[in-house]
């Protein structure tokens, strides 16, 4: 199943390593990553692939929300299926 | 594929815009729980409802945090009850609205829809005892809504129902006064009432539905004022469009969680509502959205043809994301839950009589209107009659959801809380229409042809 990872916050050293080595940890595979830094402010959305993951679905999106708490990121992890009803026909 | 700037507007939707799924309705058939004896009757309603939507408020939840989006809401409609109690040998239908809460409670839901009569046409026994019911019902339960159709196009409009329900109305209010007639905002006077509809009050389950049922309601006012703010000052036909390909985006969404849902219950899905619901949550208003499109306050001259439009494009960008569309779908206008309705009553702008007209062309009908408590029964009626045959006329379904607040006066608010919001008590017309609603009988059904 893959899903969207997206992290939004002030940009600070690590993030991308500290998300990415997150997610390899609970086996989730990137398949691709998009980010920019605008005044300061850093976005990055992120298409994985989690149908290998070690965890729930439901319990990845919670520890990867508290992760994002602990560095003061808003860190959410949603189906891609949301963003495909919404934007293609 | 995706890119970055999809995603990122989606979540300002959600974050910002409040976009949401307004409700999961699980519908559920209750004819087989009819029995002689209540007691019996009562334990067959709790025990079926409690099985069929045991699973419904967690399967909301997983949904909800998977797909990040929130589901406000999950709730239950039923078999009008006055068909299900009808063979018990009881004259006191109170007990099956209390059965009604207690599974309500048991399954987690916030309410539960249902307590209905169909009395269009004419009252059957079972018809009777409800209504007279409704009053002690909205008094001792917490969850439970309901609601009485008593016109349609096809039958006309049941003026003794009509007169009846004038004094249940009443009746709650006077019953609940203790929490400013609070029992009113869970009562719905229908005309055309629909069999599919996932909102509440006015949910229940139609004697032509399955078993049971997936039905979701979305909503979206936030995000559709959000996409005007970009057209500003463009012709309508843009307003049109950029309505439209909002209402789809908001729509597909919708569809989506029901398919989900509907799949994960192992129910059948029914339908989408495409209806545009608001809160009292400042930025999710359709009062808005109207004065978005020019209007200094809504309510003045230009408020109907503004809503007009807005109700079509809406219908018109939903009706092709979704496989079923059915409910009420459209534009609500529920004053105490609309923060910029609220603000235009109070300024005197918006009154019922320009609600009245705003019925004609959007869904559902005088809602959620607090009136003075010393409103009699007979202009509240007469207020029923006129929201009756706007809807009956029209071939649509028009509502009637009011709360004359126990010694309240106009200016005065009623405080209701969470997504009710807080009610304005508007001025009604001082002249009687006492004569008019003690004539009684039936208004025939209107002609559908020669329409002009």
């Amino acid at each position: 199943m893959r899903a969207i990872v997206t992290v939004t916050g002030k940009d600070t050293v690590g993030i991308i390593g500290g998300v990415c080595t997150r997610l390899s940890h609970y086996n989730i595979n990137i398949l691709d990553i998009s980010q920019t830094v605008l005044q300061g402010y850093f976005t990055m959305t992120m298409v994985v692939d989690a149908s290998q993951a070690n965890v729930e679905f439901g319990e990845l999106v919670k520890l990867m929300g508290d992760y994002g708490t602990e560095r003061h990121l808003s860190i959410r992890v949603q189906r891609e299926d949301i963003f495909d009803a919404m934007h293609k026909l | 594929m995706l890119n970055q700037k999809n995603i990122l507007e989606t979540i300002e939707m959600i974050d910002k815009q409040h976009l949401d799924i307004r409700t999961i309705t699980m519908g559920i058939s209750l004819r087989d729980c009819a029995h002689p004896d209540a007691k019996r009757c009562c334990e067959k309603i709790y025990d079926k409802i409690c099985k069929k939507a045991e699973n419904l408020v967690k399967t909301g939840e997983d949904i909800e945090r998977e797909f990040g989006i929130p589901i406000v809401n999950k709730r239950i409609s039923v078999t009008p009850m006055s068909m299900v109690a009808e063979s018990c040998e009881t004259e006191d239908y109170v007990p099956f609205a209390v059965a009604m809460d207690s599974a309500a409670k048991s399954c987690g839901v916030n309410f539960i829809g249902g307590f209905s009569a169909l009395v269009q046409k004419g009252f059957t026994i079972g018809d009777r005892k409800l209504i007279a019911a409704i009053p002690e019902a909205l008094a001792q339960t917490e969850f439970v809504c309901s609601s009485v159709n008593i016109g349609s196009t096809r039958a006309g409009i049941n003026m003794d129902a009509v007169a009846e329900m004038g004094r249940i109305i009443k009746a709650t209010a006077e019953r609940t006064k203790d929490r400013q007639g609070l029992g009113c905002a869970k009562l719905v006077v229908f005309c055309n009432a629909v069999e599919d509809n996932p909102f509440m009050a006015g949910a229940f389950h139609g004697v032509g539905e399955g078993e049971c049922v997936i039905n979701v309601g979305v909503s979206g006012p936030g995000v559709v004022y959000h996409a005007l703010q970009g057209v500003k000052g463009a012709p309508f036909d843009v307003v049109a469009e950029t309505v439209k390909k909002t209402a789809f985006q908001v729509t597909r969404m919708g569809q989506l969680v029901a398919r989900e849902a509907s799949s994960r219950l192992g129910v059948p899905f029914g339908i989408v509502d495409l209806s545009l619901a608001p809160t009292p949550a400042i930025g999710d208003s359709v009062a808005r959205i109207l004065e978005e499109m020019g209007l200094e306050v809504c309510g003045t001259h230009g408020t109907t043809a503004a809503l007009a439009l807005l109700n079509d494009a809406v219908k018109k960008g939903g009706v092709m994301a979704s496989g079923h569309v059915g409910g009420l779908s459209g534009a609500f206008i529920p004053v105490s839950e609309d923060e910029g309705m609220i603000a235009a009553a109070r300024e005197g702008t918006l009154t019922i009589d320009k609600l009245e007209a705003m019925t004609c062309v959007c869904s559902v009908g005088l809602d959620m209107i607090a009136v003075p408590g010393d409103t009699s029964a007979d202009t509240i009626s007469a207020i029923i009659a006129d929201e009756a045959a706007v809807g009956m006329v029209n071939s649509k379904t028009t509502a009637v959801r009011i709360i004359p607040v126990p010694g309240a006066k106009v200016g005065d608010m009623m405080e209701m809380g969470g997504l009710l919001g807080s009610a304005p008590v508007m001025p009604v017309h001082a002249a009687s229409s006492a004569a008019f609603i003690a004539r009684g009988g039936r208004i025939p059904a209107p002609l559908q042809s020669l329409k002009n």
